[in-house]
């Protein structure tokens, strides 16, 4: 545990020391989310209720755009190799890496998407279950992720080829969250639909990322 | 005593999966493969065109698109159960020949996904007077299109073709999620695309005369990839073994 601790807290601090990734990647949700108006026009009405796929498609593209990070600067410096052969498992160095990504790239969305709600006409209750579907949803997007990143580690050129992969498996994470924003309360068979997906995918997914690193290793 | 003739013989599932003796046992199949496609297509549009009706209450005129349509788009899924299962000879066993399936079916899954999808919305026009509608199996269809293009991206962004093999093995038992989806799309989903009416409890939901012009174009288009993946394996092969005798005779040359 305290070695999964370490990879997280590693990462964190990379992060922070490298500076202006995480920021980034907030002014690109922040911005795709603000261009949809200047091509739909703006009016109220339809933004608002557009906004939680709109809100969807700029988390998705974003997080698409930071999977490269996930491994690709850990094979570069020769880490990745150490960790394959450090005491825990390699599952576990993925779980690890994927919650410190989950924080990284999906969380400062979550603390951002408030802008995008004031920008796309968003009223207070569905702000509120757009930001729990994003915090229970994207963490599927995390962990489909890692499969995408781990299978293309190897590959110079492998930037455009993990979204393209992992892309249609990530569709019902989209499907249901956007289903989950605005529907009646006590009933939201599409918000449990999401948690499962999530949970599903964050246990399954490490152990095949894993087995894509040990075979890119070799 | 290690020589050869000591070791134990390998079992027929090893000595006929061998890249070898796959040449060797796959060569006399082509062609009789091909005449018994040949023979069951004209057998199963003669039925279909010339003794059974022409026409029924639901769809009309468009009937004879069930002869195409459904084949194809059994072919797109069948196709995809065989990566599957090549997926799991490469990643459990090793198997080379595995390699060559999986990477020989991947174009041909495509091309059948995209006919089941091109003749289906040919389909819809008439019948539902839409070509595309965001219907459960249709959608689920066009997520399996990209899952093969995925795939087939991912092939070619290797050039090791033995680590690609393993990779793509794994994105493929990953995708194979798509494939009950499909399945199951028309009974979770109440829809515009009809539900199963081949293998049902029942029987078949469809008058006989339909059924069996139905079932020989079935055959026919699954023999048709059999013979096509053959083949295809088969170039795969030859093609891996001149790459490797040209880099061989390229390395005599450097020394």
């Amino acid at each position: 545990m305290s070695a999964i601790l370490a990879i997280i807290g590693r990462d964190l601090r990379l992060a922070a020391r490298l500076g202006g990734d995480a920021l980034t990647l907030v002014l690109f949700f922040v911005m795709v989310g603000a261009v949809v108006p200047f091509a739909i026009g703006p009016d109220r009405v339809l933004l608002a209720q557009l906004a939680p796929g709109i809100v969807w498609i700029a988390a998705f593209l974003s997080m698409l755009l930071g999977l490269d990070r996930l491994f690709r600067a850990d094979e570069d410096d020769g880490s990745l190799l150490l960790l394959r052969h450090a005491a825990i498992p390699l599952e576990a160095v993925v779980a690890a890496k994927l919650v410190a990504h989950w924080l990284l790239t999906a969380l400062p969305l979550v603390v951002a998407s408030p802008i995008l709600a004031v920008l796309l006409a968003m009223d207070q209750a569905t702000w509120v279950d757009t930001v729990l579907a994003l915090l229970v949803g994207t963490p599927a997007l995390t962990a489909l992720g890692t499969i995408g990143a781990a299978v293309t580690v190897s590959l110079k050129r492998g930037g455009l080829l993990a979204p393209v992969l992992i892309l249609p498996l990530c569709i019902p994470v989209l499907i249901f969250g956007v289903a989950a924003i605005g529907a009646p309360e006590g009933s939201n068979a599409a918000f449990l639909f999401l948690s499962a997906i999530s949970l599903v995918s964050v246990a399954f997914c490490p152990f095949a990322a894993a087995l894509a690193l040990r075979v890119s290793g070799e | 005593m290690t020589d050869l003739a000591s070791q134990p013989k390998p079992n027929w599932f090893s000595r006929l999966a061998h890249p070898g003796s796959f040449m060797a046992w796959s060569r006399p199949l082509v062609v009789p493969l091909a005449v018994a496609t040949a023979l069951l297509f004209v057998a199963g549009l003669y039925v279909g065109f010339f003794r059974a009706p022409l026409e029924t209450e639901n769809v009309g005129s468009t009937l004879p698109l069930l002869y195409i349509h459904v084949p194809n788009a059994w072919l797109s899924q069948f196709v995809y159960g065989a990566m599957f299962v090549a997926a799991f000879g490469t990643l459990v066993w090793r198997h080379p020949l595995a390699d060559v399936a999986a990477k020989a079916a991947a174009p041909l899954g495509a091309t059948f996904t995209v006919l089941a999808l091109f003749t289906g919305s040919l389909w819809g026009r008439p019948t539902w007077g839409t070509f595309w509608e965001w219907d459960g199996r249709m959608t689920s269809t066009l997520i399996l299109l990209f899952i093969y293009l995925g795939i087939i991206a991912l092939w070619r962004a290797f050039e090791d073709q033995l680590k690609a093999a393993r990779i793509v093995a794994i994105v493929t038992l990953v995708g194979g999620i798509d494939i009950p989806i499909i399945k199951f799309s028309v009974d979770w989903w109440n829809t515009l695309h009809q539900p199963a009416s081949i293998i049902t409890a029942t029987g078949p939901r469809m008058a006989g005369s339909v059924f069996l012009p139905l079932l020989l174009m079935l055959l026919g288009f699954t023999l048709l990839f059999l013979t096509l993946h053959i083949v295809s394996m088969r170039t795969e092969i030859l093609r891996r073994r001149v790459d490797s005798l040209s880099r061989q005779a390229a390395a005599r040359g450097a020394a």
